[in-house]
């Protein structure tokens, strides 16, 4: 709550580690490939590319910051591209004149962020109420959500936009990207959202010890409620992202972002067990993934083995990050 | 003396132990002979559970050497304590409810001798021995969990025997004790001294053990303070050396005449915890609820904050009815709880200090949804300061603090709220002697103010010092209800107890 800090702080902060570790990533790539991966043409499309996930990885740091976890982000955000595609291609067509084709962008994108809400509605009502776990509660619930996208669409992808849908993922804004523009407006709400709110204090405190929230009186289920429902609209913009640069929707699009968002959040410093959480350490996280992620394709490192270096840095995380924890805990009672 | 160390089972010498700048155990010698029993007394944060943890291998010693059975120990762990005899038996026994009282004996046995597979035959001897040698008759077969309290204190007693316990460390063993209960423990203790097993009582109500026991050591702040045979001591003595005061502390004064009734109870049941439990508070009145353990005093603690849901009755608060089993409706009537367990239930442990007070004026602080930082800052701090806790840096998290100033600041998120009434369960719970008495202070003071405010506590002097009046529990139903001015200590131990 201080707003003071010395040099000593920053340096101590687990944020900074993560500067340390995206500013490595980039060198490292820069001399591995100079010329491919600090061309201008790869840093637009690295800027293009990475607001995806890394609003998915958002929403997953809200729920973590719970303690709990959304594994349905990528289910929810599927739906709501498709029903916002459905909406799209149902009741607009090329020759539309612009501003009628943008009546329905809007109409279809509200739709897709309250198709959001409800989902986020639904995986807190879960956890809330019925006191299910939220990892199991959300896995289920991503089932549900991507059989439903299915259903609706039989399984294929549905496209045949008109050209304003392109607007949102492939445009850029006074020469940024508007999904980097998303994502950006994203994090700074998060991170207001987290420091700055009564709901935001309540979230670290119920994720810190939600038993001693009970007994403070803290409204719990109206808390996960929200937070949930904040990660679930968070997953819907997401799903607009991708619907708008594959210029179509499916119901199992972006199935590998699920593990990317969850290593992001843990990379990024957020405590899998609640309670602490910072978007500048999830937005160096996102920085270090992409650039690693771009560096090994321009390396030519299969899709395959990518995977497993994801998987393989998760778990290589959460080990140094529980570690250094009880080193922690041991220098807190110092034994000589 | 030096015969006495050689032929000691547990020989400590100058232990210290050092929680971050917090003096646990000062250079403190400690031996037990084999067939000793040795009582343990202090208050709570005397150092005497901390004593234990590094007898049982729980915890390092910062300096001083261990020596059990004649062989030193530099590096002690659990597993190492244990091979060597030392069994605990927590407050809680520490068994597995769900399963039998034959495989709750042999359990540990049976792992220690690295067999693959649980053998349900050897098992059933195994636990069957163990009753035999303390002369009990205890259904194997029965679950743990329906044992009355006694018995699972047995069950564990003769699990530490079946895994060849030369030293039995007992904490609190008769807090949940029937005056016959206690003396049958008192039998199988002089059974146990005779076959050379050593017994450690670790207590801060020593009167019931005083007579099974060879030796009384006495900690205060870390400090042993005290040491001689048992019959050197009386309950009188015990307490002073305990708390190191001779004078009691100062009773509460009146509730002013003519004070309003503040909160009305009534019929509040809950089949299984409490029934028909009525009262009333005033404005300003200190109102004590006291029992055994699992008399269902925490229980009605919680259904007062909503915590529990009761299945009958009604609480109101200033003649306004207050809606059963919702926290958040408690605390809109003005109901504070500060939790018995502030570990698990009563703070942030990872949280800093500051934001633990805060987070219970969040909402006083916020427009639109924004938080004014400073004014929650600042009202946090000035609580902290009123409460005196020693905080070198509100910024800290909450679990670098000690006992007493944890239990400050949980008070201080609830004064923060202007509560008019204030349930504490046990208020000095695992607090130095120094707080404890500046807690109870807090307490008159607050009365003082008009707050109406109810202590859960099973520390008879506790409630003696603060309560005007004293409501006791047994088996979930209020048998006595008495006034806490005339009333004495040993009068009030003998209605818990009888």
């Amino acid at each position: 709550m201080s707003t003071h800090t010395s040099m000593k702080d920053v340096t101590a902060a687990p944020e900074f580690r993560l500067l340390v570790i995206a500013v490595f990533v980039f060198g490292l790539m820069s001399v591995l490939s100079p010329d491919r991966f600090l061309s201008a043409q790869n840093l637009t499309s690295m800027a293009f590319q990475f607001p995806e996930f890394a609003i998915l990885a958002l929403a997953m740091t809200i729920a973590m910051m719970t303690g709990g976890i959304d594994l349905s982000v990528v289910g929810v955000a599927n739906l709501s591209a498709v029903v916002a595609a459905l909406i799209l291609t149902q009741f607009s067509d090329a020759e539309m004149p612009a501003s009628q084709s943008a009546l329905w962008l809007v109409i279809a994108v509200t739709a897709a962020l309250c198709v959001g809400a409800i989902a986020g509605l639904i995986n807190g009502s879960l956890v809330a109420f019925f006191g299910l776990p939220p990892i199991l509660a959300t896995v289920g619930s991503g089932l549900v959500f991507t059989g439903f996208a299915v259903a609706m669409t039989g399984g294929s992808a549905v496209m045949g936009f008109p050209g304003t849908v392109a607007l949102i993922g492939n445009a850029t804004l006074l020469g940024v990207p508007v999904p980097l523009v998303l994502f950006v407006l994203l994090a700074v709400l998060l991170h207001l959202i987290l420091t700055r709110t009564a709901f935001g204090l309540r979230v670290t405190m119920y994720g810190a010890n939600p038993m001693a929230a009970l007994y403070a009186a803290i409204d719990v289920n109206r808390v996960l409620l929200k937070v949930y429902m904040i990660a679930g609209v968070f997953s819907s913009i997401a799903g607009l992202i991708v619907m708008s640069r594959a210029n179509s929707a499916k119901a199992d699009y972006g199935s590998s972002y699920l593990l990317l968002s969850v290593l992001i959040a843990v990379l990024g410093g957020v405590n899998p067990y609640g309670g602490y959480g910072r978007v500048i350490g999830v937005v160096l996280a996102v920085l270090s993934m992409q650039f690693l992620s771009s560096g090994l394709n321009m390396l030519q490192v299969s899709n395959f083995a990518r995977e497993l270096i994801w998987g393989a840095l998760l778990i290589l995380v959460m080990v140094i990050n529980t570690h250094a924890l009880t080193a922690l805990r041991g220098s807190l009672k110092p034994s000589k | 003396m030096s015969s006495d160390h050689d032929t000691a089972f547990i020989d400590l010498r100058a232990i210290t132990k050092r929680y971050a700048g917090v003096t646990a155990l000062d250079s403190v010698d400690f031996t037990v002979q084999p067939g000793e029993a040795v009582c343990l007394a202090g208050e709570n944060g005397s150092g005497k559970s901390t004593l234990i943890k590094i007898i049982s291998g729980v915890e390092p010693a910062t300096e001083g050497t261990i020596r059990i059975a004649g062989q030193d120990h530099p590096t002690l762990n659990p597993r190492i304590s244990a091979a060597a005899g030392v069994m605990v038996i927590f407050q809680d026994f520490s068994l597995f409810p769900n399963l039998s009282v034959a495989e709750n004996i042999a359990f540990a046995t049976q792992l220690s001798t690295h067999q693959r597979f649980f053998r349900s035959r050897s098992a059933r001897k195994i636990a069957g021995d163990a009753l035999d040698r303390i002369g009990v008759q205890i259904d194997l077969d029965a679950r743990v969990e329906s044992l009355p309290v006694a018995q699972k204190q047995l069950v564990a007693i003769c699990r530490a025997l079946a895994s060849k316990a030369q030293l039995i460390i007992m904490d609190e063993p008769t807090t949940a004790l029937t005056d016959k209960e206690v003396r049958r423990l008192q039998g199988i203790i002089r059974m146990l001294k005779e076959e050379g097993v050593a017994v450690i009582f670790v207590s801060h109500k020593l009167a019931e053990v005083l007579d099974v026991s060879e030796k009384v050591v006495v900690l205060r702040n870390g400090k042993k303070v005290a040491e001689g045979p048992a019959s050197d001591f009386d309950t009188q003595s015990l307490t002073y050396h305990m708390t190191g005061r001779d004078v009691p502390e100062m009773p509460p004064s009146d509730v002013t005449a003519g004070a309003q009734t503040l909160m009305q109870v009534q019929g509040l049941t809950k089949a299984g915890s409490f029934a028909d439990i009525d009262f009333e508070l005033k404005t300003g009145e200190v109102l004590g609820i006291t029992g055994l353990l699992g008399c269902g005093r925490t229980s009605v603690a919680k259904a007062l904050f909503g915590l529990v849901s009761p299945d009958a009755g009604s609480i109101t608060v200033d003649g306004k009815q207050v809606p059963l089993g919702d926290p958040q409706a408690a605390s809109l009537a003005r109901i504070g709880y500060v939790p018995e367990d502030r570990l698990t239930e009563g703070l942030f442990l990872s949280q800093s200090i500051l934001r633990n007070v805060a987070v219970g004026r969040l909402d006083a602080h916020s427009s639109a949804g924004f938080l004014n930082m400073q004014g929650l800052t600042e009202e946090a701090s000035e609580w902290l300061r009123r409460l005196k806790v020693k905080a070198p840096d509100v910024e800290a998290p909450v679990k670098s603090l000690s006992g007493g100033n944890q239990q400050r600041v949980a008070l201080a998120r609830w004064l923060s709220r202007t509560p008019r009434v204030l349930v504490l369960n046990g208020p000095s719970v695992g607090v130095d002697v120094g707080s404890k008495a500046d807690i109870h202070g807090i307490i008159r003071d607050l009365a003082s103010q008009g707050i109406g405010i109810i202590v859960i506590s099973d520390d008879l002097p506790e409630l003696l010092a603060t309560c005007h009046r004293i409501l006791v529990m047994r088996d979930g139903r209020i048998i006595d209800a008495l006034d806490g001015k005339s009333v004495t200590e040993d009068d009030l131990a003998q209605r818990l107890a009888s």
